[in-house]
This record gives C-alpha cells, sequence and structure tokens, in this order.
C-alpha cells in the first residue's frame, strides 16, 4: 500500500522466535534513523516493535514457534506506518489491552508500552484472512 | 548480554551489560531471583546495559517483590540512559529504589 507519496523504508521477514529480535532491532533502528526523528524517538520506536513482536511469538503463536513474522515501515508524510503481520490463530484484539500499572506485577507490560510510545495501535485479522494484522503509526514531528 | 555477580561486605552487585530482551531475561530473572533467594541486599548495576525490555523489566519487578516480602532491600544503581527510558515509559521508575552509584561511593540516593 504504496499510496498518498508512501515510502517503504523496511520490509523484512524473520523467524518468531526470540533469538531474531536482535535483528529486527538493528534493521528497525537503522531504517527510522534516517528519518529526522529525535535519538529518544528511534530509541521508542525500536522498543515498541520488538514489544509487538514479542507479543506474537509469546501469545499469537505460543510455545509451537513454528510461524514468521512480517514487518514493514512506511514513511507517509509526518507519520511512520508499522505494519506487522503473523500467520498465527486469530487473536481477539479486546484480550490485547494494557494492565493496570498500579497492579505491580511481573509482565504485561509489553503493550503499555507498546500504546505510550505509538500514537495509533490496531490490531485486526489480515485482509487475506490468514494471521494477524498490527498497525502501529508514529508521527515523527 | 553478559553479567557478572560480586560481593561487597555481604551485600551482592549483579552487574548486567548488554542488551536485556527476551532471549536473555530468563537468564537474568534466574539470577536475581537466586540473589534475593539468599537474603541478601541487591543491587543492580545497569550502568552498561545498552537495552532493556518488559520482560527484563519484568524480572527486576519479580525479585523486588520477593526482597519486599522478605524484608530485604533490592536496588538499581547506576541506571543508564535507555534502560532509565523504560522505566519512566513502564512508570516503574518512581517504584523502584534507584541509586545513582554503588554503596560506599558517592551514593545519593536520587
Amino acid at each position: 500500500m504504496e499510496g498518498r507519496g508512501a515510502s517503504r523504508i523496511l520490509s523484512l521477514r524473520v523467524p518468531a522466535r526470540a533469538d531474531q529480535l536482535r535483528r529486527v532491532r538493528e534493521e528497525v533502528r537503522a531504517a527510522v534513523d534516517g528519518c529526522g526523528c529525535s535519538a529518544q524517538a528511534a530509541g521508542d520506536i525500536v522498543l515498541a516493535v520488538d514489544e509487538a513482536c514479542q507479543n506474537i511469538i509469546r501469545h499469537a503463536y505460543g510455545d509451537a514457534c513454528e510461524g514468521s513474522i512480517a514487518i514493514e515501515i512506511e514513511r507517509v508524510g509526518d507519520e511512520l506506518v508499522f505494519s506487522l503481520v503473523d500467520s498465527a490463530p486469530p487473536l481477539d484484539p479486546r484480550s490485547v489491552k494494557p494492565r493496570d500499572l498500579d497492579d505491580l506485577r511481573p509482565g504485561g507490560l509489553g503493550t503499555h508500552l507498546i500504546r505510550t510510545v505509538m500514537d495509533e495501535t490496531d490490531f485486526a485479522r489480515h485482509p487475506s484472512g490468514a494471521g494477524n494484522l498490527l498497525r502501529m503509526v508514529k508521527r515523527i514531528t | 548480554m553478559q553479567h557478572s555477580l560480586t560481593e561487597k561486605g555481604g551485600d551482592l552487585v549483579v552487574s548486567l551489560q548488554g542488551d536485556v530482551d527476551l532471549d536473555s531475561s530468563p537468564a537474568v530473572r534466574e539470577l536475581l531471583l537466586r540473589c534475593v533467594g539468599r537474603g541478601a541486599t541487591v543491587f543492580v548495576d545497569l550502568s552498561n546495559v545498552s537495552y532493556i525490555d518488559s520482560s527484563g523489566v519484568a524480572s527486576f519487578v519479580e525479585a523486588f517483590q520477593i526482597a519486599r516480602r522478605n524484608g530485604t532491600a533490592f536496588a538499581l544503581v547506576s541506571v543508564s540512559p535507555a534502560a532509565r527510558r523504560v522505566l519512566e515509559l513502564a512508570r516503574l521508575d518512581k517504584v523502584f529504589t534507584i541509586h545513582e552509584s554503588l554503596p560506599g561511593g558517592s551514593d545519593d540516593g536520587a
């Protein structure tokens, strides 16, 4: 979907495994570094994408991690649009919500971090009918 | 990610280096739980942590809670800018005890 003057700055597919996350972070960092966002914003974006991949690995695929994650980043004007697609069983978007931070316990922070960093976050079934689509938007100016 | 464990006057100092992520945080969690299980004061030096995610932060939360239940101290020390940013985003920077440097140095308890 390269409309509205969109330019794709990253297209990456990785196995849905924890040992692939360093590569994801490096590729995302390299892609957003050239977009003029601050160092802090770039770091926040890398964190959010990493957390989103973790959610896919841990919750969408679960322990049977045979699948992959497709990551695309497009620049559309002053927005970076992130699309993460998996081929896992359907995930109820209502189940993907940040926890109450006053409830101090390990885990459950990832979705809070994603929603704090990104300006928009939408979970949906992939239009093809197979897998889940996470779309995130970060405004960079 | 690399780590080291040193003993200082009966306290335990865990120094973490590199990226604490989903791949490495299970080892960090195991180490921290082992340390707080010894009943000593535990300091976690984050000066050389270049990246940390929610799974790494969760291991701190778990160790902190166990230490609190046991009546022992658990503190983060020399938190790197990258780690501090994630603690702030998680709104945990006011929950953990954070020292600017290790006790015995110019510890100001900030």
